[in-house]
């Protein structure tokens, strides 16, 4: 280490990587992964999502897992649930369109709502 | 690097680690390939989380999820339900319920958010083999900080604001100390760091740096800078593999990173830091003797003064402070002295970790405001006393300390209450006693420690204890008599008023303790010749009830002593003098005929 700069470069990267233990984290992406959202898709939409997330730096992001939401056949389903409570369900979900609601509703607050429920 | 999506994070502190938290750590691993998950979840080998009672403890991040008492069968369940398909498994989480003194559950028993966590910060939170999660949670940010924008006499100054005390046991100001070393003039000055933790039942100082090492390093490199030192060692027990490992991992990465070693950020600061290893002697825990022990002579104390701040190491300059007490440095620079005199009491500030063991639910370690009473700590956050029994007393500061009984249990806990109440602080071991607990015993056993682990190299404490330790075996074993307790009040002040170092000084405290506040029960041994508790085998008596036993012949078959004869017809009878008072008898009989006078 030679500088404290170099020391605070690290810790940033770093943090980063330690995002996801921080259970205050604000926004919180849901994906359906029980048998029928796997069947349907949901794997690669998931991994879309954390992907998009990383790339991006959206720190105060978490992508969780949830079983069956009860309606099987809009699978692959996820939900955005915002810092303020507000729950979004978007429906028939693609690894594209989750990059969509990255972008659209996690960067610039827009919500898809073509893909809502 | 591959992107996680989540964080599996398994104890591997020395308790989890007994526990099999090893093997969950490789079915984890098969289990995640298995289900073509590796990609996706990441497994973080991590510290103590403190609740070694029910452990392993595995806690899988984002949702934040603790799950208690992991066992290997249950890792497919784990990965199937949780890790892919997201479902929390209910049945393995973490229940919080303890027992209040009524032995009703106790609605208040939360372990954690009780807590307030300064040295163990980052214990069960980062990966202690990783610099880069120390980092990540403000590692290495303190040594910056008084390297670039302090000098050592303000980082003192700091010091010395805040009001840390030693947390070894003696409850010396940390900041006097380094003042007194900073002003000797000496060409070659050390740092040393006390990690010999020989009281029996704690393990703070070997969780701290099993679960965060780098604070320990951090935090010596600014005392170094602090008193004009560039050379370092850590004194810890052999015994401590684990943590021995993680903290010389902890050396070389702070090496390869420009932490350790020559001007470090470029400031022309340089610092080295040594493991000294020890071989697990008690008296090493003594600074002086301690420091022989270092220089590679024979750990033996010797008088003071000089003390280590002006002849120490090597004849030169140096300070001592504890695994806990180095713990806290960095946070202090970080955040403050003001903001660390906020917490706990005006003459004790800061927090005090406990390594809480005995008849207690919660066996594991605690970290709480100074101040805080026995009763929280033993309660709300130890989860009360099992199997519905009444709280006896606790005892504090190991063989150095004593018994604090029931009838204090309110005592808010601090460097001085402790010493008014006959006992000390201690370095943080608190072993919880309840009706079952023989207090003559107990001060026995402690002096038995002491009385092995005297050095001898002074005869007050390698004589007088071991004549102390005597005339206890006579009192527990029925020969006592009345004058006998006045014979140990006579001997324990003069070990403690003659003894050179702190071993001596200490060891009659068990013993003065006990005799405070249980005199009641020392008596009981001597005149009635009866042990209250019912542990003290030579003061026992076990005989069958003739009018119970049913003649079954079950005690006399598995009585190892073959003292108990009978035959179908009559009761059995125990023969007195071949009884070994082992107890399997009263395990054994069914219809509870056997009795315990």
């Amino acid at each position: 280490m030679k500088s404290i700069a170099e020391l605070q470069a690290l810790r940033e990267k770093a943090k980063k990587d330690l995002n996801l233990r921080n259970t205050e984290a604000g926004t919180r992406i849901i994906v359906g992964m029980a048998t029928c959202g796997i069947a349907s898709g949901a794997r690669p939409v998931m991994t879309a999502l954390v992907e998009e997330l990383a790339k991006r730096n959206l720190n105060n992001c978490t992508v969780a897992m949830t079983g069956c939401l009860g309606l099987c056949k809009l699978e692959p389903l996820v939900e955005v649930i915002d810092e303020d409570g507000t729950k979004t369900t978007y429906i028939h979900m693609t690894a594209e369109k989750a990059r969509r609601i990255i972008v659209e509703h996690i960067v610039n607050g827009q919500k898809c709502k073509d893909l809502m429920m | 690097m591959a992107i996680y999506r989540a964080h599996v994070l398994v104890c591997a502190g020395t308790g989890c680690a007994s526990s099999n938290s090893v093997k969950i750590m490789e079915a984890l691993e098969a289990e995640l390939s298995l289900q073509g998950l590796e990609q996706e979840v990441q497994i973080v080998k991590t510290g103590c989380f403190g609740l070694c009672a029910r452990g392993p403890i595995v806690v899988v991040y984002p949702e934040g999820a603790m799950y208690a008492n992991v066992r290997v069968e249950d890792v497919p369940l784990l990965v199937s339900e949780h890790l892919l398909k997201g479902r929390i498994v209910d049945g393995l989480l973490l229940k919080e319920t303890g027992i209040d003194e009524t032995g009703k559950e106790n609605e208040n028993s939360e372990f954690f958010s009780r807590q307030l966590r300064i040295a163990l910060r980052n214990c069960g939170i980062i990966n202690p083999e990783n610099i880069e999660e120390y980092i990540a949670y403000d590692g290495y940010q303190a040594l910056a900080k008084v390297l670039t924008e302090m000098t050592p006499a303000e980082v003192i100054t700091e010091i010395q604001a805040s009001g840390l005390r030693g947390r070894g046991g003696a409850g010396f100001p940390t900041g006097i100390k380094w003042g007194f070393a900073a002003e000797q003039v000496a060409e070659q000055k050390y740092v040393c760091c006390n990690a010999d933790e020989g009281d029996p039942g704690a393990f703070m100082d070997r969780s701290v740096l099993e679960g965060d090492p780098h604070s320990v390093v951090e935090a010596m490199a600014i005392a170094a800078y602090a008193i004009g030192a560039n050379e370092g060692y850590v004194y810890i027990r052999a015994e401590y593999p684990i943590a021995v490992k993680r903290l010389k991992i902890a050396i070389k990465q702070a090496e390869s990173e420009g932490l350790l070693g020559k001007n470090i950020f470029g400031t022309g600061f340089d610092f080295e830091l040594f493991i000294r290893l020890g071989a697990g002697a008690f008296v090493c825990g003594e600074e002086t003797a301690l420091m022989a022990s270092v220089e590679g002579k024979r750990g033996e104390p010797r008088p003071r003064p000089p003390f280590p701040a002006v002849k120490g190491l090597w004849e030169r300059p140096t300070i001592l402070n504890n695994v806990e007490t180095y713990a806290n440095i960095p946070v202090i620079i970080n955040k403050g002295a003001d903001w660390f005199r906020t917490i706990g009491t005006e003459s004790s500030p800061g927090t005090k970790v406990f390594a809480v063991g005995g008849k207690i639910n919660n066996t594991g370690l605690v970290e709480v405001p100074m101040g805080t009473s026995m009763r929280e700590v033993i309660y709300n956050i130890g989860g009360g006393i099992p199997n519905g029994k009444k709280f006896k007393a606790a005892q504090t500061g190991g063989p150095s300390g004593g018994c604090i009984p029931a009838s204090h249990i309110d005592t808010p806990i601090e460097y001085e209450t402790l010493i008014e109440l006959g006992s000390m602080m201690g370095s943080g071991g608190l072993i919880v006693m309840d009706e079952d607990t023989c207090m003559v015993d107990l001060a026995r056993f402690f002096l038995e420690f002491t009385v092995e682990e005297s050095c001898g190299k002074c005869p007050p404490c390698r004589i007088g204890t071991k004549r102390m330790l005597e005339i206890l075996q006579k009192i527990t074993e029925g020969r006592g008599e009345i004058a006998d307790l006045e014979q140990l009040e006579i001997l324990a002040k003069n070990i403690k008023a003659a003894s050179l170092c702190g071993l001596g000084q200490t060891a009659p405290n068990p013993v003065l303790s006990t005799l405070r506040y249980f005199r009641d029960e020392y008596e009981a041994h001597v005149l009635e010749k009866r042990c209250p508790a019912g542990v003290c085998k030579s003061l026992l008596t076990y005989s069958i009830i003739p009018d119970s036993c049913r003649s079954c012949g079950l005690c006399a078959k598995n009585c190892p002593a073959d003292c108990i004869s009978g035959d179908r017809k009559t009761p059995f009878v125990i023969d007195q003098s071949k009884c070994i008072k082992c107890g399997t008898c009263i395990i054994k009989c069914k219809f509870a005929a056997i009795e315990l006078v």
